[in-house]
């Protein structure tokens, strides 16, 4: 069938044409299989995947030890111990030779029968571990289709689609210039969405179903700017799609060559516009993609991927590569925003876990936990460059609790001879409503605000944007959150402390005029959207966008506002068409 | 054959790594070695059958081996689960 059409999340802006190849199937279409030769063969064909793909991952280990990266390498060990579970070679041996199957329908087979033992087990750090089993299988399949070098997966201009992809894995397929990829899971901001963006893979996430409808060798289109898929496109369609990429690609590049210029507005406000990490291999693009240090370190990664809670060693040595790849300019390191089902895996339940035991009130609950953490922060911040950062505010009393323990973590090390900055500065995260409503009274105890808008639209809309009966009503430009952005600036200017912005609307381009308007001191976002933020303040002045807040602000709807600014962005910036506007289905 | 039973002190149970610890020990014993909870029983030198017997704090595994060296490798798994407590506390 020509040119079926899906739709996803878009989470890396630039379009890719080329042939598909299915990496981790949820279903294999059976048609696509090889043809089975004789049983030892077929045997041979596996040992041959198998090996290289223990040296692909030993590869990887190296890499990953090399930028500093231990959990994950870790997570390569469990890997490479999967591919030697004599469970694993005796079943697709067995399934190759009396099952009379070919090398790849064994595999696929087995993989099958695991998921569903893996998905009986309760405890969700092991169930997870299936993600490793899928890669690996994954890996195995391309292997045995076509001929890899030993430290790139997948091959030139391929489109890579799966169930799901690991960080890893996607380096590795950038390496062997994979152009896009498809996944039926995940967001803008899983691992390796990030990844692909930060890497110029085009990608789009949470297509449901995708793996089902595409079979290898079809061509695809994958447009990570509208989030549009199309499949064995016709004449027609793949001339408007190749004709719209190589607008989008000239428009990158010049946003690239561009990108160390300031981001200052022609009548001379400048704003800071730094980025979001949190894995270490993203580090190199702080300096690749022009940003201001980085404005939101997220510490997450390293509790989730680890099976024990890292201890300050761990997470000193983490946060001392972040501090010294920023530098001079600062880094915003985030204290842990998990809930407590997360670190102790089972064993919390609640009924309302985003109105439950996480941020700060599970952080201030497991005193050990924070300490380490904000220990190890402040032993890295001896050079002036690091400030912290404190998630799931909603009361006072928090903040003070905080401010204790980091003094008395300062005499500690004032004890010890350890050198660290006195005037560190601690802020508060700016998500639930009662911050802003409170912004006089936290201005006299934070140094600086920091705006999750994905949050504060979920807590000030009570909408979660997960479920999606209600997902419609969720945007993060409601009239009612602009108004709590823009009560948070105004009350911290007036105390003389700074604000930044660390949400998605930060890099959402009708937003800017506003940010702008209100005087936002710091934009941080994800690294690659950082030159063409820049590039469009650079075209702004903030004379025009007080007068643009001023009327946003009469709006009675977020899709008022955002119909407004749509079409006021486009007057000023025509060239951004194609990022602003949908293509039509084909 | 000999076996003996263990049980799981350390706090997060047998996770990726306690698990690949279980996996290289019995791996190095000729005996055929292997685990068995609530009348499942799994091949100890398999990291899948391992991970999917899902042991969390307290519950109780048995240690089954057959061989040659079935004694030193039951014993020494003991070790690992209940005195070692996989090197983690």
């Amino acid at each position: 069938m020509k040119n079926k059409i899906f739709r996803g999340t878009p989470a890396s802006p630039s379009i890719a044409i080329g042939k598909s190849f299915v990496y981790s199937p949820k279903q294999i279409v059976l048609s696509s299989l090889a043809e089975r030769k004789d049983a030892a063969e077929e045997i041979a064909l596996f040992e041959k995947a198998r090996n290289m793909a223990l040296r692909q991952l030993r590869n990887l280990r190296v890499e990953l030890k090399k930028a500093s990266d231990p959990v994950s390498s870790k997570l390569i060990d469990v890997q490479m111990l999967f591919l030697q579970d004599p469970l694993f070679l005796n079943s697709v041996e067995k399934r190759i030779r009396s099952g009379k199957k070919s090398a790849e329908e064994a595999i696929i087979n087995f993989s099958e029968s695991l998921e569903k033992d893996f998905q009986d087990i309760p405890n969700s750090y092991i169930a997870e571990r299936y993600l490793d089993v899928k890669d690996i299988v994954g890996r195995l399949l391309k292997n045995l289709r076509e001929e890899e070098t030993d430290d790139a997966l997948g091959s030139y201009g391929d489109i890579m689609i799966a169930e799901s992809f690991t960080a890893s894995t996607v380096l590795q397929m950038s390496k062997a210039g994979v152009g896009g990829l498809i996944a039926e899971r995940g967001g803008r901001t899983s691992h390796f969405a990030i990844l692909a963006e930060a890497l110029n893979i085009s990608a789009v996430v949470g297509v449901n179903g995708v793996t089902e409808e595409i079979e290898s060798g079809d061509e695809v289109i994958v447009d990570g700017i509208s989030g549009v898929i199309v499949i064995n496109p016709d004449e027609d369609t793949k001339r408007r799609f190749e004709r719209k990429k190589e607008e989008a690609d000239a428009i990158q590049k010049k946003f690239l060559e561009q990108k160390d210029l300031p981001a200052t507005t022609i009548d001379g406000y400048s704003i800071d516009i730094s980025a979001n990490i949190e894995l270490p291999i993203e580090l190199p693009f702080i300096k690749k993609f022009g940003a201001k240090g980085v404005g939101l370190l997220r510490t997450e990664f390293l509790f989730l991927t680890s099976e024990n809670v890292p201890d300050e060693k761990e997470q000193y040595d983490f946060y001392l590569k972040v501090a010294e790849s920023a530098y001079p300019d600062y880094v915003i390191m985030r204290t842990l925003d998990l809930g407590g089902d997360k670190i102790f895996k089972t064993k919390v339940q609640e009924e309302n876990p985003f109105l439950g035991w996480r941020g700060v009130r599970f952080t201030l609950a497991n005193e050990k936990i924070f300490k380490d953490q904000l220990r190890a922060m402040l032993r890295v911040s001896s050079k002036g460059n690091v400030r912290i950062l404190i998630p799931m505010v909603s009361q006072l009393e928090e903040i003070v609790r905080v401010k204790k323990i980091v003094e008395e973590i300062k005499a500690e090390l004032k004890k010890e001879g350890i050198a660290y900055d006195e005037n560190i500065e601690i802020g508060a995260m700016v998500e639930v409503p009662s911050v802003p409503l409170m912004a006089d009274f936290f201005s006299e105890i934070v140094d600086f605000f920091s705006i999750g808008t994905n949050d504060l639209t979920q807590y000030t809309l009570a909408v979660d944007r997960g479920n999606k009966n209600i997902s419609s009503l969720f945007d993060q430009l409601d009239p009612a959150v602009i108004t709590l952005m823009e009560m948070t600036v105004q009350k911290a200017h007036h105390n003389n402390k700074w604000v930044g912005v660390c949400g998605d609307v930060a890099s959402d381009i009708v937003a800017i005029p506003l940010l702008i308007g209100m005087e936002m001191d710091e934009l941080s976002l994800p690294p690659s959207f950082i030159p063409q933020i820049k590039n469009i303040i650079r075209g702004l002045s903030l004379k025009e966008c007080k007068e643009l807040l001023g009327s946003a602000k009469k709006k009675r709807s977020a899709s008022e506002v955002r119909k407004f600014l749509k079409e006021e962005m486009l007057n000023r910036f025509p060239s951004l068409k194609n990022i602003l506007v949908e293509v039509e289905d084909g | 054959m000999f076996k003996k039973d263990a049980e799981i002190i350390n706090s997060l149970g047998i996770h990726a790594r306690p698990a690949s610890m279980i996996v290289k020990l019995a791996s190095s014993f000729d005996s055929k070695v292997e685990l068995e909870k609530n009348n499942v029983k799994v091949n100890a030198k398999s990291i899948m059958g391992v991970l999917m017997l899902a042991s969390e704090q307290g519950d109780k595994v048995t240690i089954i081996a057959e061989g040659k060296d079935e004694k030193e490798a039951v014993e020494s798994l003991v070790e690992l689960i209940e005195i070692r407590k996989f090197d983690e506390e």
